[in-house]
């Protein structure tokens, strides 16, 4: 593709580091890096800004990668920041087809041991679908912070830390 | 609120301070009330009572006067719904332009009276439907549309100069505007007769909804180019649709949404007197689009502040004579961020609200949404019931019956007062920095909109905010509804329409109308005629906005620290 295809990381907005900066809450055993991505061309990220800050809030360092990019860039930015987790936000409807394909350039980088989830606009067929595709979770509007930091802590302490 | 004498307002004082200690103290020692505090959905402090004491400074004919007039808080027309009801006019468009053609007939059929088109996002940003950027997304949000030939379908038996149609196309609205004036053309239809609005808002793209694709500069060159070409071949056009809607979906507060919108329109007002424009001509031609959410009072109060707030500005500082430039007319959506995935029915009664605020607001069109569009686009049973709820409030409700029904109420004319002074403060830090595109460029608006979808999602999460169903009154069974489902065979057919249409087409004048585009391009002259001419040629949108960007550049986001 384009030049636009090579990854330039964003400069993660000031306004999102916690006062203090990075220090982990009492109860954080380990602090994780989590990348949140906007695949395709929806500009809605209100969800993801949200789900960015409060993983932060919770101890993480985080970094957003902005609206419209592409699963390469994603996952480029994914194996380059070398993350933990990858958050995926979508409201345009094209979950299946983008969440499945950043899935396959992380096997194919053999990155796949990075734990995908996800959110957005997504009817319960398709939940389960990209589960059965091997997405960990999918967290719908409405999902409360608190439980979308501790399912996700308690995913990533389910697996062996790098 | 409305001034009272001198002496009534201080014989109301003495009485609202007995009742106080008579009556209020001694309910209050008995049964507290619900909360200490209580605000608004934009955070503002509710008192328990508002009284004639809440006069703020101005008096009847100064701050409402009457509807038709200067300045606007009743409504911009003597009868409003007495004479004629709002536009119902449901946003509508998915898949290929066959498909959306046949919602369109449906919607019409059901007593809609005006179209609103959805486009997909690759349209939207300008990606041909076979462009690797396309990919996943091709008649997802609203129909892919790549050629006049797509257009021609979407509007086949629909005739143009009886219907009014709204297109929500901000990057690439030159080519679709020019595409829908070659349709009507093929009708018979000339441009002189079209109506309807071109939302052609690309400010609020960098603000909220990001389907920009060239940079600031040029993008307001082809407004600009389409404002002075409408003067003069589409005068009954609106020829853009400055919109609050998608600052509010992206968090802002109701008083943000006029703010940040009404800084917009102070944006393009000063671009097009710059291109040369004579105010007056352009200005009856804009119109406005805001959401209605479900705190029925702000919401109703923020259309008649909107209203007033504008037509200071188009006749104080900008000096429009017309008072057809002072009025600030627009379309309402009901809020989709308001919709809740969990208990999906109750999202008809919050559409049904947000509906009667627009309504009372004064709105001059309206779109209700589907109650299963937290979870899909609607299907047409849910976008048939929404277009009833417009239908009751029409006919059943009695809020049609009389002009402007909340003015007067002291609770309500607060709210306006306060919400136009929130809403000026914010046009002036905006003008402070330069105007729109330098607050864009720092990040402002984008940061103020941040922090208020942060605070309001965290009082979400915390219960301060209830919504129902979601952080109370849960139900636990789960709730099915039938859900529109996307053809997933829909990329492929278009992109195969594409081809098609590829052999079938003149390329030797596609080139020559491409490359006159480019040429003009590096002009001053106004884009609207050579991009006319290539969409005649059966030139793509995805092939129109390739040259484009090669001659303006591609817009980046870009992040600031606060």
């Amino acid at each position: 593709m384009s030049e636009k295809s090579s990854y330039t990381p964003n400069e993660v907005p000031e306004f999102w580091l916690p006062a203090g900066g990075y220090d982990p809450a009492p109860s954080l055993t380990k602090r994780r890096r989590i990348l949140i991505g906007k695949p395709g061309l929806d500009g809605h990220d209100r969800g993801a800004k949200y789900v960015a800050q409060i993983l932060r809030d919770a101890g993480h360092e985080v970094i957003y990668t902005g609206i419209r990019r592409t699963p390469e860039q994603i996952v480029a930015a994914a194996v380059q920041e070398d993350v933990d987790a990858i958050g995926l936000s979508l409201l345009s409807g094209s979950h299946n087809v983008l969440f499945a394909r950043v899935f396959e350039l992380l096997k194919a980088r053999q990155a796949d041991d990075i734990l995908l989830f996800g959110g957005g606009v997504i009817p319960a067929d398709d939940v389960d679908r990209l589960l059965a595709l091997g997405v960990k979770a999918i967290f719908t509007p409405g999902t409360p912070a608190a439980e979308i930091i501790s399912r996700v802590e308690q995913m990533l302490g389910e697996r062996a830390c790098p | 609120m409305l001034k009272a004498d001198a002496s009534v307002n201080s014989t109301v004082s003495s009485a609202v301070a007995a009742w106080e200690a008579d009556v209020l103290a001694g309910t209050l020692a008995k049964t507290p009330e619900r909360a200490s505090s209580f605000v608004t959905a934009g955070d503002a402090p509710v008192e328990r009572l508002y009284t004639p004491t809440d006069d703020a400074a101005g008096d009847y004919l100064e701050k409402l006067g009457f509807p038709g007039e200067y300045p606007f808080t009743r409504g911009v027309q003597p009868t409003m719904y007495r004479g004629r009801l709002w536009t119902m006019r449901q946003y509508a468009g998915f898949a290929t332009a066959e498909e959306s053609n046949r919602r369109y007939r449906f919607l019409l059929a059901q007593g809609g009276t005006g179209l609103s088109v959805a486009f997909d996002l690759p349209t939207q940003i300008g990606y041909d439907s076979d462009a690797p950027e396309a990919c996943g997304e091709v008649g997802r949000v609203g129909v892919a549309i790549d050629s006049l030939a797509d257009m021609e379908t979407l509007f086949d038996s629909i005739p143009l100069d009886k219907v009014s149609t709204s297109m929500t196309i901000n990057a690439t609205s030159s080519i679709l505007l020019a595409m829908y004036i070659a349709v009507a053309e093929r009708q018979g239809v000339p441009a002189a007769k079209l109506t309807g609005t071109l939302q052609n808002d690309i400010l609020k793209e960098y603000i909220a909804r990001g389907t920009y694709r060239f940079p600031p500069g040029p993008s307001l060159r082809l407004t600009s180019d389409i404002f002075a070409y409408c003067t003069r071949n589409v005068p009954k056009f609106n020829t853009i649709s400055i919109s609050g809607y998608h600052i509010r979906e992206a968090g802002s507060t109701a008083a943000q949404e006029v703010g940040f919108t009404l800084a917009d329109a102070v944006c393009y007002v000063e671009t097009a007197i710059r291109a040369g424009l004579a105010i007056d001509d352009f200005a009856p031609r804009l119109a406005f689009f805001f959401a209605a959410h479900t705190d029925l009072f702000e919401e109703a109060a923020k259309f008649r502040a909107a209203r007033r707030l504008y037509a200071r500005i188009m006749r104080e500082r900008f000096g429009a004579k017309d008072p057809r430039s002072w009025m600030l007319r627009f379309h309402t959506q009901t809020g989709g961020v308001t919709l809740t995935a969990q208990q999906p029915e109750n999202n008809v009664v919050r559409v049904a609200l947000q509906a009667l605020a627009a309504v009372l607001g004064g709105t001059q069109s309206l779109h209700t949404n589907g109650k299963d569009e937290a979870l899909a686009l609607p299907t047409e049973a849910a976008a048939q019931l929404a277009l009833r709820t417009q239908q009751v409030i029409a006919c059943e409700s009695g809020v049609a019956s009389t002009v402007d029904p909340l003015a007067g109420s002291y609770y309500v004319e607060q709210l306006t007062d306060r919400i136009q002074r929130e809403a000026e403060a914010y046009i002036a830090a905006i003008d402070g920095m330069g105007g729109m595109v330098a607050a864009i460029e720092q990040g402002y608006p984008q940061r103020e909109i941040e922090r208020s979808a942060y605070a309001f999602n965290r009082a979400v999460d915390d219960g301060t905010r209830q919504i129902v169903g979601v952080n109370c009154f849960q139900s636990s069974e789960g709730e099915s509804i039938p859900l529109f489902r996307h053809d997933e065979e829909t990329g492929r057919r278009q992109a195969a329409r594409l081809t098609d249409l590829r052999s079938r087409r003149d390329n030797t004048a596609v080139d020559a109308a491409l490359h006159d585009i480019a040429a003009t391009a590096r002009t001053s002259e106004n884009l609207m005629p050579a991009i006319l001419t290539a969409v005649r040629a059966y030139a793509t949108v995805g092939e129109i906005c390739t040259v484009l960007a090669a001659e303006f550049g591609e817009y980046a986001e870009s992040f600031h620290s606060a």
